[in-house]
């Protein structure tokens, strides 16, 4: 097996609760929660009335105004991602070589929004007032197509799409690539922008969205007994990845090394878990098997805990399974609480929060933790954070349609 | 004052000032237009002024100026 160590070296992230890697994890330390009401489009008629949005975005600190405009919003969160990861990591993309640098972002849709307003002209003005652009910001490869233009990337880029675990995935097989030795840094994480009127028309239909409107900031309570579903977020978590060497001849600061990847299905039903979270479960062995990690070093896990009561308890008995007595001394804990659930780029945000966990020997809470429920019985770090050295570390994504994906971080020294 | 609008629209359209745009302004060649954007303005265009503009019309345009007397001939 090849001997090429992979390392995180710049985060950029575009989150409900702060923009750039500073204010996201001061949010994330503190508990504090970026849900509030919608205000991308009216929510009358909606029975779901709450969102995690990013705030005070401006695309032209990131690109110039015309860029913006020939760009989906999850597009746009992704370059601008790309840039605070750039920056984050101290890199000029003219320092790498850009044939051997790739480019692997996750999106669970793709540019739904231009999908809705240029369907709407379709019915109201005909097919010839369809715009020239629609196609390519709708398309959800274009995300990495930009990131690309953008940064003068020419190596493998492409688009990961498995619902919620799209942005796992992403770094998973851009892991590999820089360990396989195809390419020696990528730009990989998830990016979306679904808080639109026919997606949470549709989440709401499958009842998996939250509806304690009277309070936003404690609707995602992964965990808890009163949970009543997720959050739908947005944004973008991009992170720079290099080969070991790489990242040192350029004295990189380094968060944390990635040694393993899981990648699983269920194949038992489009959305819900399978009962036995067998999937879930060997994801993690899986990421556990390929760094030949013992059970009882992981200290960390970032659950994917979206709030859901299927998803947060089968995800309780994964860990049990696998984990079996070990399972009380980790610190569990799911983002997702203060961020919401950002669909397709939570695995890249949820990744940042991991390796700056890692990097800080601080986990992040599960806010709104109050009620127990006697199916989830682990440490989730409920309310407030924990400081704790952390040797290895675990982020789950567990998606529609039945995949799951598991990333194991390391500490490194 | 159809230049005045005609100017706006792809300003706005281009992302670029609308002091840039001079009746000799080539959409091409001076504003770095492309085929996208070309179309997307045409649309826009047609929209505003309410007419119909064929591609082989359009095709035959070599600056803003030619734009606007086209314009001009077809609302008169």
């Amino acid at each position: 097996m090849s001997d090429r160590r992979v390392v995180i070296t710049g985060l950029g992230a575009v989150s409900p609760v702060g923009i750039g890697k500073d204010s996201f994890w001061d949010s994330l330390t503190n508990g504090k929660s970026g849900i509030d009401y919608i205000t991308k489009f009216d929510t009358k008629d909606f029975d779901v009335k709450i969102g995690a949005e990013v705030k005070d975005f401006d695309p032209t600190l990131y690109m110039d105004k015309k860029e913006s405009k020939r760009m989906d919003l999850f597009t746009q969160y992704a370059v601008a991602g790309t840039h605070l990861a750039f920056k984050d990591a101290k890199l000029s993309s003219d320092d790498l070589d850009s044939n051997r640098t790739g480019i692997i972002i996750g999106s669970g849709i793709g540019g739904i929004s231009t999908f809705e307003t240029e369907k709407e002209k379709l019915m109201t003005k005909g097919p010839n007032r369809v715009s020239p652009f629609f196609i390519p910001m709708m398309i959800s490869n274009m995300a990495a197509g930009q990131v690309a233009i953008s940064f003068n990337i020419k190596g493998p880029s492409m688009t990961i799409t498995t619902a919620c675990a799209s942005g796992t995935h992403a770094i998973g097989e851009a892991f590999r690539m820089i360990k396989l030795g195809v390419i020696d840094a990528a730009v990989t994480g998830g990016t979306e922008a679904a808080i639109s009127p026919m997606a949470v028309a549709g989440f709401t239909s499958m009842k998996a969205l939250s509806t304690r409107n009277d309070e936003p900031r404690k609707a995602s309570r992964p965990f808890d007994k009163d949970r009543d579903g997720f959050v739908i977020g947005e944004g973008a978590g991009i992170l720079i990845i290099e080969e070991l060497e790489h990242a040192l001849k350029r004295n990189a600061t380094i968060y944390a090394e990635i040694v393993g990847y899981g990648a699983t299905t269920d194949a038992f039903h489009i959305t819900q878990p399978d009962p036995n979270a067998d999937g879930a479960r060997v994801a993690m062995q899986l990421a556990l098997l390929e760094a030949n990690v013992p059970l009882d070093e992981v200290d960390y896990i970032n659950a994917h805990g979206t709030s859901t009561y299927y998803n947060d308890k089968l995800e309780t008995l994964a860990i049990k399974d696998l984990f079996k007595e070990h399972a009380k001394d980790i610190n569990i804990s799911s983002t997702k609480s203060m961020t919401g659930h950002l669909l397709g780029a939570a695995g890249g945000i949820e990744a940042i929060a991991t390796a700056l966990a890692i990097k800080e020997s601080t986990i992040p809470p599960t806010i709104n933790y109050e009620v127990k429920d006697e199916e989830c019985d682990l440490n989730y770090t409920p309310n407030v954070k924990v400081n704790r050295e952390i040797r290895y570390a675990l982020s789950n994504s567990l998606g529609f349609g039945g995949h799951n994906a598991s990333i194991l971080l390391k500490s490194y020294k | 004052m159809v230049f005045e609008k005609v100017k706006h629209i792809i300003a706005e359209q281009l992302g670029v000032e609308e002091d840039e745009i001079t009746m000799q302004t080539s959409m091409m060649g001076d504003l770095e237009a492309d085929s996208l954007d070309a179309v997307e303005i045409m649309m826009a265009l047609e929209d505003e002024f309410e007419i119909e503009i064929p591609d082989e019309d359009a095709e035959n345009f070599k600056n803003i100026g030619d734009i606007a007397k086209y314009i001009e001939g077809k609302i008169a």
